[in-house]
């Protein structure tokens, strides 16, 4: 595909990086040439400089001959504009804004053809928000993704003492707890891939990928990991977009205390947010502030702000002061990938949350949901098995007989829509019907082109 | 090992190479030549020399990408690696007569097709069979666009790696100038285009009265701007002016940036070409001299026809000024200013990205502008004025890059010089070799002038111009970092 990025920001750097690798044509336009000049010494691909919302340089970096549009600079402004010439003056078939405000939605009047023209909206502060909120419902999970428009669920999680099948085989899963539907998809120790089979034993600390019915979540939880209390008291440092939204959906769930630097923005938090949510004017590493906050009993604490290296030393002082959990926004891949599972329990990559999301527009064939995991070294992939025996790679054919690219696992079914659609594991002699949602474990993101064109149903007997 | 990761790209590349053998072993069993049994032993060499090189460290290479460094690393050694089996035809194909030829001299062959020189210690180019001389042209056609550019263009493997290399082996002052969003694209592009040109030139010359394998092998070192020939007397064998005026065509468009050419046929815009810097300076500076030499000829007297002196002098100018070589007489000869300028010309008229050598026009106006806003700025002390090319601001950085290649360059002419000249060999001849030599134009002066050639040099002569043709056709920098202790610090 042939795609036009607006913005070498941090946004814009990740999703360039995780599209370049497949196969794509690249333009990156930014206005900053020294930032271009490493983007293209580091990925093959194009940088124009210019300011992209003039047709001239959009024309320059080929607007003529994309495929879409992925308008990601810093202001909202720019992006719905961009999306707005790029549909109304070169054609391009799908376009996506990065819009930070939450007053334009998708599907709103204003976005559609006639107004700005804008297909798909990605918002990264509303994703990570999204994230984050997650980890809090279901404290013992690394990460909860969802499939089937949330009637299946993905959980990774790492397998603690205490958990009741700790130390069991996969095997014993189904003769140990007979009514829960689920599957573990893979399983990871000491960041290599194991191989997960009837035989293999989980061990404490090993992290493991589980698919199951939404509704289950809790009984799976208990299974691997004991359960935790609920998450009541709660910090944050940095009051930032992440941390006001965070807030905002927290609301009435949990007490919360904010910690910002800015005394105006703290005003400015203050009005915005109820009064029994408390906001505190300081440094989130100061520790005399923490202790004065009784840090020591907080369920979990979280490091929000913009700075990946204040947020770091702010949750590893938390954590030593006694927090129960502690988490961080960590931007950059190599520090996320350094911290996860050390001092601080969870690195929270915002460029990886919002990667997911855009994914899913990027795919071809029938495939309606993608999120990547382990920071982007995995993905999860949901596609829609359509057509019929004929025309389709899927439908009509047993499990077995389905060629997966090696690695790559079928970890469940969805059958059927609202409310009496079901959550199947499939085994080997489960058939696949149409419009049955598949959601295929892939270990390594070179396959995913593989799996996908299985999704892709044949114009004719041969295709 | 640091850089044992390159082997398997240079393997590959090899057995590439190895490949492109095959074309002058098809002509030399379609005419019966007598020389098919020179290539046949040379190719199956390269191809397993290559292949050990691929698989020797498969297992440690294939799967990290290549950085800068071994980008750089891989054109150092694939250029002086190729000339090494380059040479193998010739040494077999000249082992068996009564003029065997020496190692140095069939390297030299090699390195000054490669690098489109067209410097020769051959003599009776016309007795030789047509696969050999075909074999020495194609050198300088694979060489003239650039043998890693071709296997950016035909490896996918490569990716990133891909402009690691593409960067290392570009010319030029800005080298980061991508046509399109994938290296192997602009790669091929350029390729794309080559051939392209390199077809029309075949049939202008076969149009012009050339036999078919004349015309093919003039191709080949026209649009390369090699200027090796298949005739001890070069272009002047031919005696004949329809092919001069083909070939004054080609070399001209030859000594454009074929970036230009790929977008201005991608875009359509045929105004891009006018509107460029680069080209006009190329274009009026090549067209101007000549028109220049050819009224200085006539007012010396050296010669009387006008419309003679005007071919015979745009011919010679443009084919020593865009580094080719050709020559149809002996124009040291003419009046003293007239070579003299010759040579000078050939360091500054070609553009970057062509498939000529020496500073490249780009730089020159680059200096030219620099110079004027240093001039502006004793007027006008708080003036701000940068330097601009094609409405882009150049940075200080590329600048002072371009004040270092000046003063590397300069550096590397009388540096070699004086090691020629401590061999005792004449002022003139030295210098001119080493001049002729550094932008790959071919013919000097005296001893190494049109009516001469390199036969005559000693040994370690010899591998002082072979090695001033790599800095030239490498652009001196990215060759002579090879030899810092910086590069090879882990």
């Amino acid at each position: 595909m042939n795609i036009i990025i607006l913005g070498a920001g941090r946004v814009g750097e990740s999703v360039a990086e995780s599209l370049v690798s497949e196969q794509n044509d690249i333009t990156v336009i930014d206005m900053d040439p020294a930032r271009l000049r490493l983007l293209e010494e580091r990925l093959d691909l194009r940088g124009v400089v210019g300011n992209g919302i003039q047709p001239s340089v959009l024309r320059e970096a080929g607007a003529q001959d994309a495929d879409m549009v992925i308008a990601c600079a810093a202001n909202d402004e720019s992006n719905l504009v961009v999306c707005k010439v790029a549909h109304d003056i070169f054609n391009v078939p799908s376009t996506i804004a990065r819009v930070r405000s939450p007053e334009f939605v998708e599907g709103d009047e204003l976005l559609g053809k006639n107004g700005f023209a804008v297909d798909h909206v990605i918002c990264p502060e509303e994703s990570v928000t999204r994230y984050i909120h997650q980890l809090i419902s279901y404290p013992e999970a690394l990460q909860v993704l969802e499939f089937a428009d949330g009637r299946a669920s993905l959980i990774a999680m790492r397998a603690a003492y205490g958990g009741a099948l700790v130390g069991h085989t996969i095997g014993e899963f189904r003769e140990r707890f007979p009514h829960a539907e689920m599957r573990v998809v893979a399983l990871y120790r000491l960041d290599t891939e194991m191989e997960a089979t009837k035989t293999t034993r989980i061990l404490a600390g090993d992290e493991v990928f589980v698919l199951a019915d939404t509704r289950k979540i809790r009984y799976v939880l208990g299974a691997i990991h004991n359960i935790d209390k609920p998450v009541q008291r709660l910090m944050i440092a940095g009051g930032g977009k992440v941390g006001l939204r965070l807030a905002r959906s927290l609301v009435g769930q949990c007490e919360v205390k904010i910690i910002e630097r800015d005394p105006k923005r703290c005003e400015y938090l203050a009005s915005q947010l109820p009064s029994n949510m408390l906001i505190l004017q300081g440094d989130g590493a100061d520790e005399d502030l923490l202790l004065e906050e009784n840090v020591g009993q907080m369920d979990l604490f979280l490091a929000l702000t913009s700075d990946d290296e204040d947020n770091i030393m702010s949750a590893m002082l938390a954590k030593r002061l006694g927090a129960g959990r502690v988490m961080s926004l960590i931007n950059r891949r190599a520090y996320a990938d350094m911290m996860q599972g050390s001092t601080i329990d969870i690195a929270i990559s915002p460029a990886q949350t919002v990667i997911g999301e855009l994914l899913t527009h990027l795919r071809r064939g029938d495939v309606a949901a993608v999120h990547s995991l382990r920071r982007g070294a995995a993905e999860a992939l949901e596609g829609i098995a359509r057509g019929d025996v004929k025309t389709s790679k899927l439908v009509g054919r047993r499990v077995e007989e389905i060629k997966l690219p090696t690695g790559t696992r079928i970890g469940a079914i969805v059958r059927g829509e609202g409310r009496k659609s079901e959550v199947l594991m499939p085994h080997h002699d489960t058939v696949i019907e149409t419009d049955d949602h598949i959601i295929i474990f892939i270990p390594n993101k070179r396959l995913v082109r593989e799996v996908e064109r299985l999704f892709q149903v044949g114009a004719t007997f041969f295709g | 090992m640091p850089f044992l990761r390159v082997f398997p790209v240079l393997g590959v590349i090899v057995m590439v190479f190895a490949l492109t053998m095959l074309v002058p072993l098809g002509v030399s069993l379609w005419t019966q030549d007598g020389a098919s049994s020179a290539f046949p032993g040379a190719m199956a060499l390269t191809f397993v020399c290559g292949a050990l090189m691929r698989s020797a460290v498969w297992r440690v290479g294939h799967k990290l990408e290549l950085q800068k460094r071994d980008g750089i690393l891989l054109v150092g050694l694939a250029w002086t690696l190729l000339p090494l089996f380059a040479c193998v035809p010739l040494l077999l194909y000249f082992g068996p007569t009564s003029t065997p030829l020496s190692f140095t001299d069939a390297y030299f062959e090699a390195i000054s097709g490669l690098t489109t020189t067209g410097a020769t210690v051959l003599v009776g180019l016309d007795r030789l069979p047509g696969s050999i001389n075909l074999w020495r042209c194609f050198l300088q056609w694979l060489g003239g666009m650039g043998i890693l550019v071709l296997a950016v263009a035909i490896l996918p493997m490569l990716g990133v790696g891909g402009s690691q290399l593409f960067r290392a082996e570009a010319t030029g002052p800005m080298k980061d100038a991508k046509l399109t969003p994938r290296i192997t694209e602009t790669a091929k592009g350029l390729w794309t285009v080559y051939c392209l040109l390199s077809l029309a030139c075949v049939l202008g010359y076969w149009l012009a009265g050339m036999s078919v394998l004349d015309a093919w092998i003039h191709m080949f070192s026209t649009l390369s701007l090699g200027g090796l020939s298949s005739h001890d007397s070069s272009f002047g064998h031919f005696q004949s002016p329809a092919a001069e005026w083909v070939a004054i065509v080609f070399m001209l468009l030859a000594s454009c940036n074929f970036a230009l050419y790929f977008v201005t046929l991608v875009k359509r815009q045929p105004g891009r070409i006018w509107r460029d810097a680069e080209w006009r300076g190329s274009m009026l500076l090549l067209v101007g001299s000549g028109l220049f030499v050819a009224g200085l000829l006539l007012a010396k007297g050296a010669m009387s026809d006008p419309g003679e002196a005007l071919r015979t002098a745009l011919f010679n100018v443009v084919s020593i000024g865009s580094t080719t070589g050709y020559s149809t007489v002996d124009y040291t000869t003419w009046p003293v200013f007239a070579p003299i300028f010759m040579i000078m010309l050939s360091g500054v008229a070609t553009s970057a990205g062509s498939t000529g050598a020496g500073i490249k026009m780009a730089r020159i106006v680059i200096l030219l502008k620099q110079a004027r806003r240093e001039m502006a700025r004793i007027v006008h002390p708080r003036a701000v004025n940068p330097v601009t090319m094609g409405g882009n601001v150049v940075d200080s950085g590329t600048i002072f890059s371009v004040l270092g290649f000046m003063l590397v360059y300069g550096g590397t002419i009388i540096g070699l010089t004086m090691v020629l000249l401590l061999t005792d060999m004449p002022f003139d001849t030295a210098f001119s070799a080493v001049v002729a030599s550094v932008n790959n134009m071919g013919p000097g002066l005296n001893e190494v002038g049109p009516a001469g050639n390199f036969a005559g040099l000693s040994d370690f002569q010899t591998w002082v111009c072979a090695l001033a043709m790599l800095l030239g056709r490498l652009e001196m920098l990215s060759f002579l970092v090879l030899f810092t202790p910086g590069f090879w610090r882990k």
